[in-house]
């Protein structure tokens, strides 16, 4: 049994090293496309600051992991691949014969249509290469300018603005965290992020990028222009599906997949922000590009590769949680709420703190916090074990914070 | 056998002992706010509830971890927070449903209860035996692991996954 | 160490907030809590100023053990002017805000002047803020706690509150922290609501560290914890019964006073004694008592957690009463009881709900109503002023009705917030009031527990069992069992008490713990905690040293050695029942002896050689 993986994000590698434990004599390769030993873009914002190198953004940490798991780890872009005789192909045209395929590609940072951005000094802030660009760049007293405000946009904040630089960010949408937070908490974000001298422009569009002498000029659909010695793209990701252009594998907004991660093709199964999955608690099919979602995916996948529809993928739970600048926050499920569900709202403007509970019937269905970080998980398990909420409803209505009383009096039964 | 925490709220007065023996290991310094183990007050029940980690064999915060910080002690069972390696990204903190693993803005790091290597000091420290260290099979966490299943992701469709 | 060294100080007039050093050398003399805010107290305001004027300051206090983990190291003072005796007050507290306040990384906060309009304070650790009350004033404490925990987001938050009673001058209101412990006692309440300051809401995260030698605190502690494990009162009379074990003990020695003090044995106490509360309901099947419950670090857990039934006459369509909630202590439960002679368990379980939701003194309230119902039986009070209420002995009714309005300050209530002396002077019979300098007596009578009529008589802080409570020796045999009735070496005895009972409330530790430690027990935790020898005999004359300094406040707030009394009730009417039938108090065999072995002159001031010795010069 020959297992391929494609893709050594968390997917891939929690993958790999689900197979071994479940398939000790199979042969398993792993395939990478990049130079380093598979490695967490989590950890980019980290590095960015000097608190970790690059050996602290590696997903295993031990140097034999591969090699104790007998996992093949090539780098090496996939080319193609043929599910009628069950072969991939390499960028050196070598080929490789797989029983059982997985893709875990992950995504690419989607490159905005505006002219300049292939221009010297733009970059992504999503690979090792990327980082270690704007590591040069970003000097103390450099100014910047970050094109998106979205969750990338706001964990490398801090990174950017610890190395003494000047930030501009500009968000087209009518606040930060579009995707993540509703208004109020853009709103605090926003104000957050001006209060530590970060200038934020939101429903400012970027029309252009023009070298100017040593430095850029960016201008601005407003009219004004920022001159800048960098500029920071993040304005989202797709998935990286290019290289699958003829395998005839049904593709949405990712990769189809199905309640054991398998695409249209048999044998072949699809993990992490790739894969088109399904969704908690909505039982819908939709990209997540969250790490959590990429491990359960991985690891699901392996088991089915494995053995054939032994574990069902029940749906996982987007969720995110963001530090931007020291003020944390999180999002999970339904944030947004669900028509005729109720909900329960703290906000306090002055000292940062955002607590925002979305219920639907006797269920939470998703929640959102700012400045919330003791027992935050609590949030995930309410929603994702769909317990009754009884009496607790109306307390948390009351008072959104009693949730770790509402969580172990519902979820646990200890009250 | 392995061992594990049996938390019988019946038995707990709220005195957070457990919460003062915790934080004096882990921190050095009486800290309630930085235990790892941490008592709920139930007003309106009369109850009082002490409530850690159960080293869950799921480990959604070591799967969820991003730099491979989070690993198991084989002797104990424990998922143990490698502080060298965490960067403090909380991922973790939001992928545990159980709510035990929490962020330590003082560090930069997440903490959680690692047994204290086997002999944890809540347990020692509680006067009335409502925290004890007894063999795994007692605790009664089965009933938590219930509803552990349902917050996975994935569930077994016919037969068992993997030796969890 | 074990000090944090921090003091803030809230100008409540100017809205300002400051920080400064502990003095250390008053730390060293006085240790923490009751002795170290008394002598910031006395230094800093002229003994005779008006309690309620912005003259008057206010201290709230943590000690060396608060915060740690010796058992029972949560607690912290309140002291201040009283109103209610013009003498010097202490009220002391469990709960979690005492071990919240040292968290956040403050010794001691010293409150001066009256805020313009009402404010609360806020901290979290080193971040103080004075905030705007107007939202709370007028509600309860309840109200309060709900609001500020919702406003603030912190279910963790630790809020101690003044609620509608203190709002409304009532004289014994008090300070009411995590929903249902208190400084319940002298009025303290009354002088924070006078300041227009509502609430005082704490978070801390810094912890608390500084202890001298770690290794040898833990492992007194862990000895501490033993000790109090394997004593009788400690590990198994208070967690089970609460202090309500008392009510059938101090009942059968004949010292549980009963209708206003006019009798020493209450015909109805099997039903609202500690053994009561464990009873299964006819109703509902379920005791009074849910759980036993324990402050912050305490090992022992006397506190009660209790449910009222949902059909009593009190509750009937409040569901607002129906969850748990802090329970009958002893006192509590013998001033809304024998003392007014009710034996309602529901009813003294609701009234004392009312007196932690709206913050006042149980004693204080029992005592007063007793006092009332005394003058309604003489006709002194009638259905005028109580708007057509019978206010008759043994009215579980008239104890419900006179809560509420207590709670408010409405109508007569208005007149109960007095007090017991206040009340049977404007009624015209100060003799049925049952105080000593001002403030109602607790639960044991002084004909059938004679030294305990000693330790009213000299308390600093006028009737109160917590300065000196001989009744561990007298009743319970411990350090050792004294007579009861016999008032030789009782001088000896109340002072012992009353000097090591100072140390206790200095350290920030229980009283409780001394039904099984011993000074040295405590002794050794400090001096592992704390810089410098603490023995035990320092500790002795520590706690000497607060009495003479607490003694010398009152004296110059007016107080004479004629105020050195009790009612004529105890010394001339004999008990009629029981083993002290045929006794009055013999205060006057103890009282010169007692002058005497303070080194205190006939006049009861102290001597110039007893302030050199003590360092009070």
């Amino acid at each position: 049994m020959h297992h391929i993986v494609i893709g050594a994000g968390p997917a891939g590698v929690t993958a790999c090293e689900t197979l071994r434990d479940l398939d000790p004599s199979a042969r398993i390769t792993l395939i990478g496309d990049e130079p380093e030993p598979p490695y967490s873009r989590m950890a980019i914002p980290y590095l960015l600051v000097e608190q970790i190198d690059e050996s602290g953004t590696y997903l295993r940490r031990s140097n034999d992991f591969y090699a104790r798991n007998r996992i093949d780890v090539m780098s090496m872009p996939v080319s193609s691949i043929n599910p009628a005789d069950k072969v991939i192909s390499l960028s050196t045209h070598d080929t490789l014969d797989y029983d059982r395929l997985l893709i875990a590609t992950g995504s690419t940072p989607v490159q905005p249509p505006i002219s300049g951005i292939n221009l010297p000094g733009v970059h992504n802030c999503w690979n090792l290469a990327d980082a270690r660009a704007i590591a040069t760049r970003a000097t103390p007293g450099t100014r910047v300018v970050l094109i998106g405000a979205g969750f990338i946009g706001c964990i490398i904040l801090e990174s950017l603005h610890k190395r003494g630089i000047e930030l501009t960010v500009v968000e087209r949408e009518d606040r930060m965290v579009p995707r993540m937070m509703d208004e109020a908490a853009g709103g605090l974000l926003k104000r957050w992020c001006e209060s530590k001298d970060i200038t934020i422009l939101t429903r400012t569009g970027v029309s252009g990028i023009e070298q100017e002498g040593a430095g850029l000029s960016v201008s601005l659909d407003n009219g004004d222009t920022l001159a800048a010695g960098l500029v920071i793209t993040a304005t989202g990701v797709q998935p990286n599906t290019g290289f699958l252009q003829g395998a005839d594998i049904d593709i949405d907004q990712g990769i189809l997949v199905d309640n054991y991660l398998e695409t249209s093709k048999a044998d072949i199964f699809a993990a992490g922000d790739v894969a088109q999955g399904r969704d908690h608690p909505t039982g819908g099919f939709v990209v997540q590009a969250i790490q959590p979602t990429a491990v359960e995916h991985g690891r699901i996948a392996a088991a089915n590769m494995v053995k054939a529809r032994s574990v069902v993928h029940r749906g996982s739970l987007n969720m995110n949680i963001l530090d931007t600048h020291g003020l944390i926050s999180s999002s999970f499920g339904q944030w947004m709420g669900v028509e005729g569900g109720d909900s329960a709202v703290l906000l306090d403007q002055d000292r940062y703190l955002y607590l925002n509970l979305q219920f639907g019937g006797d269920h939470l269905v998703g929640a959102s916090s700012i400045g919330y970080t003791q027992h935050i998980g609590v949030l995930r398990g309410l929603i994702c074990s769909r317990a009754p909420l009884g009496a607790w409803k109306q307390r948390l209505l009351d008072d959104p914070t009693r949730l770790m009383e509402a969580y172990l009096g519902s979820v646990q039964g200890l009250a | 056998m392995q061992r594990s925490l049996l938390i019988d709220p019946g038995k707990c007065t709220g005195c957070v002992q457990c919460e003062l023996a915790c934080s004096l290991e882990k921190e050095g310094i009486f800290n309630p706010s930085k235990s790892r183990i941490r008592v709920f007050t139930f007003h309106y029940e009369g109850r009082f509830v002490p409530y850690t980690c159960t080293q869950c064999s799921e480990a959604w915060c070591m799967q969820a971890c991003p730099v491979d910080a989070i690993a198991l002690d084989a002797g104990t069972g424990a998922k143990v927070i490698l502080d060298a390696a965490c960067v403090g990204c909380k991922v973790c903190t939001i992928s545990c449903p159980f709510g035990t693993v929490n962020y330590n803005s003082d560090t930069g790091k997440v903490i959680k209860c690692d047994l204290c290597g086997g002999d944890p000091a809540c347990a020692k420290a509680c006067p009335t035996a409502a925290i004890t260290y007894v063999d795994a099979d007692q605790t009664g966490y089965d009933k938590m692991r219930v509803w552990a299943g349902k917050t996975d992701a994935g569930a077994m469709a016919s037969t068992q996954y993997g030796g969890t | 160490m074990a000090w944090t060294g921090k003091i803030l100080r809230i100008d409540l007039t100017n809205i300002a907030c400051s920080t400064e050093e502990l003095n250390r050398q008053w730390a060293q003399e006085y240790l923490g809590q009751r002795g170290l805010a008394t002598k910031y107290l006395v230094e800093e305001i002229d003994a005779k100023v008006d309690a309620l004027s912005p003259e008057n300051k206010m201290i709230m206090t943590t000690a060396p053990l608060t915060g740690t983990m010796a058992s029972t190291g949560g607690r912290y003072s309140v002291v201040t002017k009283s109103p209610l005796t013009h003498c010097i007050a202490c009220s002391n507290s469990g709960g979690f805000i005492g071990a919240e306040l040292k968290n956040a990384g403050w010794d001691m906060i010293i409150f001066e002047g009256r805020a313009p309009t009402p404010v609360y304070l806020y901290i979290v650790n080193d971040q103080v803020e004075l905030l705007s009350a107007d939202e709370i004033w007028g509600t309860s404490v309840w109200s309060t706690d709900a609001w500020l925990h919702n406003k603030h987001q912190d279910p963790l938050l630790r809020i101690a509150a003044v609620g509608r009673s203190a709002e409304a001058g009532c004289l014994y209101a008090g300070i009411v922290n995590d929903l249902h412990r208190a400084a319940g006692r002298s009025g303290v309440g009354t002088v924070m609501a006078a300041k227009n300051l509502k609430a005082v809401a704490v978070r801390g995260t810094l912890g608390v560290g500084n202890i001298h030698d770690p290794a040898r605190f833990m492992q007194a502690v862990t000895a501490g914890k033993k000790v109090l494990a394997e004593g009788a009162v400690t590990g198994e009379g208070l967690p089970t019964y609460g202090t309500q074990v008392l009510m059938n003990v101090i009942n059968e020695v004949g010292a549980l006073p009963t209708r206003n003090m006019s009798e020493v044995q209450f015909e109805g106490v099997s039903k609202v004694s500690g053994e009561a509360m464990h009873e299964p309901r006819k109703s509902d099947g379920k005791p009074n008592l849910t759980t036993n419950a324990g402050c912050f670090a305490c090992t022992i857990a006397c506190g009660r957690i209790s449910t009222i039934d949902q059909g009593h006459f009190s509750v009937e369509n409040k569901p607002e009463y129906w969850g748990n909630s802090g329970g009958l202590e002893y006192e509590a439960a013998w001033a809304l009881g024998p003392d007014i002679g009710v034996d309602d368990l529901d009813a003294l379980t609701y009234a004392n709900y009312l007196c932690n939701e709206d913050g006042y003194d149980p004693i204080s309230f029992g005592s007063t109503l007793a006092a009332a119902m005394e003058l309604y039986q003489l006709g002194a009070i009638t259905k005028k002023q109580t708007g057509g209420v019978e206010l008759t002995f043994g009215s579980a009714e008239a104890l419900v009705w006179a809560a509420e309005i207590t709670a408010t300050g409405e109508g007569f209530g208005k007149d109960l917030g007095l007090g017991s002396k206040r009340l049977c002077e404007k009624y015209g019979h100060p003799e049925l009031s049952m105080t000593v300098k001002g403030q109602e007596f607790p639960a044991y009578d002084p004909r059938g527990i004679q030294g305990m009529g000693l330790a009213y008589a000299t308390s600093n802080r006028g009737a109160c069992h917590l300065r000196g409570y001989t009744v561990s020796s007298e009743v319970l045999g411990i350090p050792e069992q004294t007579d009861p009735l016999a008032t030789e070496n009782k001088a000896a005895l109340v002072k012992a008490f009353q000097d090591a009972t100072a140390v206790v409330d200095s350290a920030g530790l229980c009283i409780f713990t001394t039904f099984a430690w011993s000074l040295e027990d405590i002794a050794r935790q400090i001096d592992a905690a704390c810089e410098g020898d603490w023995s035990a005999e320092r500790l002795t004359e520590v706690g000497e040293r607060i009495w003479n300094m607490e003694r010398d406040f009152n004296l110059r707030a007016g107080m004479t050695a004629a105020d050195d009394t009790l009612p004529k009730r105890f010394l001339k009417d004999a008990a009629k029942t029981g083993p002290a039938t045929g006794r009055v108090c013999d205060l006057d065999q103890m009282l010169p002896e007692y002058y005497q072995l303070r080194g205190w002159d006939a006049d009861g001031v102290p001597t110039d050689a007893t302030r050199q010795r003590l360092g009070l010069a």
